[in-house]
């Protein structure tokens, strides 16, 4: 669609943009002000620099050492997300019944995960794997493994993994399911006239005509399991050890927990540099992909 | 029989039916083996959080059983008659309420601002809000505790709302360009030519052409609203406690009342169930943000 120009627009954006100024500009101004003071109680700031930036990109420094494993941790977890349940997501949606009453049945079993509060998902799944009266890990522990997700740091690796496979892989269906939706019939007959194999129909028709719906699955995916918070905190609380604290739980801890407010707010305005980073690359890239698009249709 | 991939061109001209019957049978099978196993693998941990509901302390603990064996409703009775309980419920969709309104009113207009329009910073302000939605709320958690305890929202629903403002008002944005854009613009110019003001064919008009949008935006604010607890908590005490906070307190001197525990597990689960019903139809395009 071609749009006119026209800045007087400005007035029917002007009501969301002070909201969303008041409530992002205004927080995180109070965390950049932190980031750079330093404090010995009774409110009282001094001026500290980069001090607490230079401590923290220091992975030879406590604090460093401490933001670099929780990155790490954080990092791989997005991957193994993004591995497991884009590919699985694709593969349900393709399932999907195409007509008929199942459809609306499918659709509303599959959104249900995605409206329980995740402080509830936590739990869900935290009585699910205990070993007592959980039914999952009663089964597991009676299959001869030995399970528990609360000591070994693998066992809660797998259940945090499963939980989110099981928490998210349905928004990913959905979208696809969605992108599905939109191919004409035409083109499958199309595709039958020519003689192509179901393979061939999944690489060149439904593959590319998801591919927006992809890119926007996988920014979603990618941003939420990078901050994930709540799931873990519930079910491992970041343990055992540190071997499930992600960064947003490490933060809380530091922000919250020891009140290290300078530490805090320097991580806090590096990982939301990361976030940023990450966003802009794919918001370019999906701009792109409809500017290719709108290229093709016209 | 949009299912016809595997249909061969010499059947094209059997009736739809029976060209189902006799050729996608065996595929079809193996859809529905995948599907039925996917939906078994996200129903089994609410089928135990149910059936836990349902038991008593003495029996969830005292060994695995597939279902009660004596069914009580103690649990859920003793949530709907303590105010202590039932409070945080109602706090919750307050909040929630709140929240959605603010969100859809605010977004209708500026939403309509990008799919129409071009004007200074448009790109910038569009991938500024997304970032918004973005951004961890770990990070504004203690900063929205600052704030709001400034201005004397702390611990009442406005907080709450105002706070989840941050990510749903990009979100209602998002949704309702992708379907805005998908009304064409004569439409605008015609009620233009035949003598509508702006907010006359915005509500009259427009509106009820992108109600189904609406719905959507409003069905993702309420979903992202009620299942966000970080700032919820942060920012509540006791009077706008959520009812997910309150699970907390299940856990006393006696050890964990699990059967409580569960029956307000389910309880939370009951209101998302009930509005993904009205947006059943409409909900695979939602998620896509309108843009499919």
């Amino acid at each position: 669609m071609n749009k006119t120009l026209n800045h007087k627009a400005w007035f029917l954006v002007l009501p969301v943009f002070a909201l969303v100024a008041f409530s992002a500009v205004v927080p995180l101004m109070t965390v950049v002000n932190y980031s750079v003071q330093d404090t010995f109680g009774n409110n009282q700031f001094f001026w500290n620099g980069v001090g607490w930036f230079a401590e923290l990109l220091d992975p030879s420094r406590e604090l460093g050492g401490r933001f670099f494993d929780a990155l790490w941790r954080t990092l791989l977890f997005s991957a193994i997300i993004l591995a497991i349940e884009i590919p699985l997501g694709i593969a349900v949606a393709l399932a999907m019944p195409r007509e008929g009453w199942t459809v609306a049945l499918c659709l509303v079993l599959m959104a249900l995960p995605l409206l329980i509060p995740w402080n509830v998902v936590g739990t869900i799944w935290q009585v699910f794997a205990r070993g007592d009266i959980g039914l999952l890990g009663w089964v597991v522990n009676h299959l001869g493994i030995d399970y528990n997700y609360t000591g070994h740091s693998l066992d809660a690796w797998v259940t945090i993994i499963v939980m989110d496979v099981w928490h998210w892989t349905s928004l990913v269906a959905l979208l696809c399911y969605a992108g599905l939706k939109s191919i004409p019939d035409a083109y499958y007959q199309a595709a039958r006239i020519d003689g192509a194999s179901r393979w061939a129909v999944f690489r060149t028709i439904q593959l590319p005509k998801m591919r927006r719906v992809l890119l926007i699955a996988v920014l979603l995916r990618f941003m939420d399991s990078f901050m994930i918070y709540t799931e873990p905190f519930v079910l491992t609380g970041g343990g055992p050890g540190n071997a499930t604290t992600f960064l947003s739980i490490d933060l809380v801890k530091l922000a919250l927990g020891q009140f290290d407010l300078g530490k805090a707010a320097a991580m806090s305005i590096v990982y939301n540099l990361i976030i940023l980073a990450i966003c802009w690359v794919f918001y370019t890239v999906m701009t792109n992909v409809d500017a290719d698009r709108e290229r093709v249709e016209a | 029989m949009t299912d016809t991939v595997a249909i061969g061109a010499s059947r094209a001209k059997d009736t739809p039916a029976a060209v189902n019957r006799a050729v996608a049978g065996p595929r079809v099978n193996g859809k529905v083996v995948v599907m039925t196993l996917y939906l078994l693998f996200l129903m089994l941990p609410i089928y135990w959080l149910v059936n836990m509901s349902l038991k008593t302390n003495l029996e969830i603990t005292s060994g695995l059983t597939l279902w009660p064996r004596e069914i009580t409703f103690d649990n859920y009775i003793r949530i709907f008659t303590d105010e202590s309980w039932y409070s945080g419920y109602i706090n919750s969709l307050t909040y929630v309420v709140i929240n959605t309104v603010l969100s859809i009113t605010f977004a209708l207009p500026a939403a309509y601002a990008f799919s129409r329009y071009h004007f200074l910073g448009d790109k910038h302000l569009f991938f500024w809000l997304l970032t918004n939605r973005m951004a961890p709320p770990a990070v504004f958690a203690l900063p929205f505790f600052n704030l709001y305890s400034a201005i004397g929202l702390f611990d009442t629903p406005w907080a709450v709302a105002l706070a989840h403002c941050l990510f749903n008002i990009p979100l209602a944005v998002w949704i309702l360009e992708g379907f805005m854009s998908g009304v064409p613009r004569e439409i605008d110019e015609t009620a233009a030519i035949d003598g509508y003001s702006f907010p006359r064919f915005f509500i009259k008009i427009f509106m009820p052409l992108i109600a189904s949008g609406i719905g959507v935006a409003a069905f993702f604010c309420f979903m992202f609203s009620w299942v966000e607890l970080l700032l919820a908590r942060t920012l509540t005490t006791v009077n706008a406690k959520p009812i997910a906070a309150t699970m907390t307190r299940t856990v006393s001197a006696s050890g964990m009342d699990w059967g409580m525990l569960a029956a307000a597990g389910v309880l939370t689960i009951v209101p998302g169930a009930l509005v993904i019903w009205f947006v059943r139809n409409y909900i695979a395009k939602g998620f896509a943000l309108g843009r499919v």
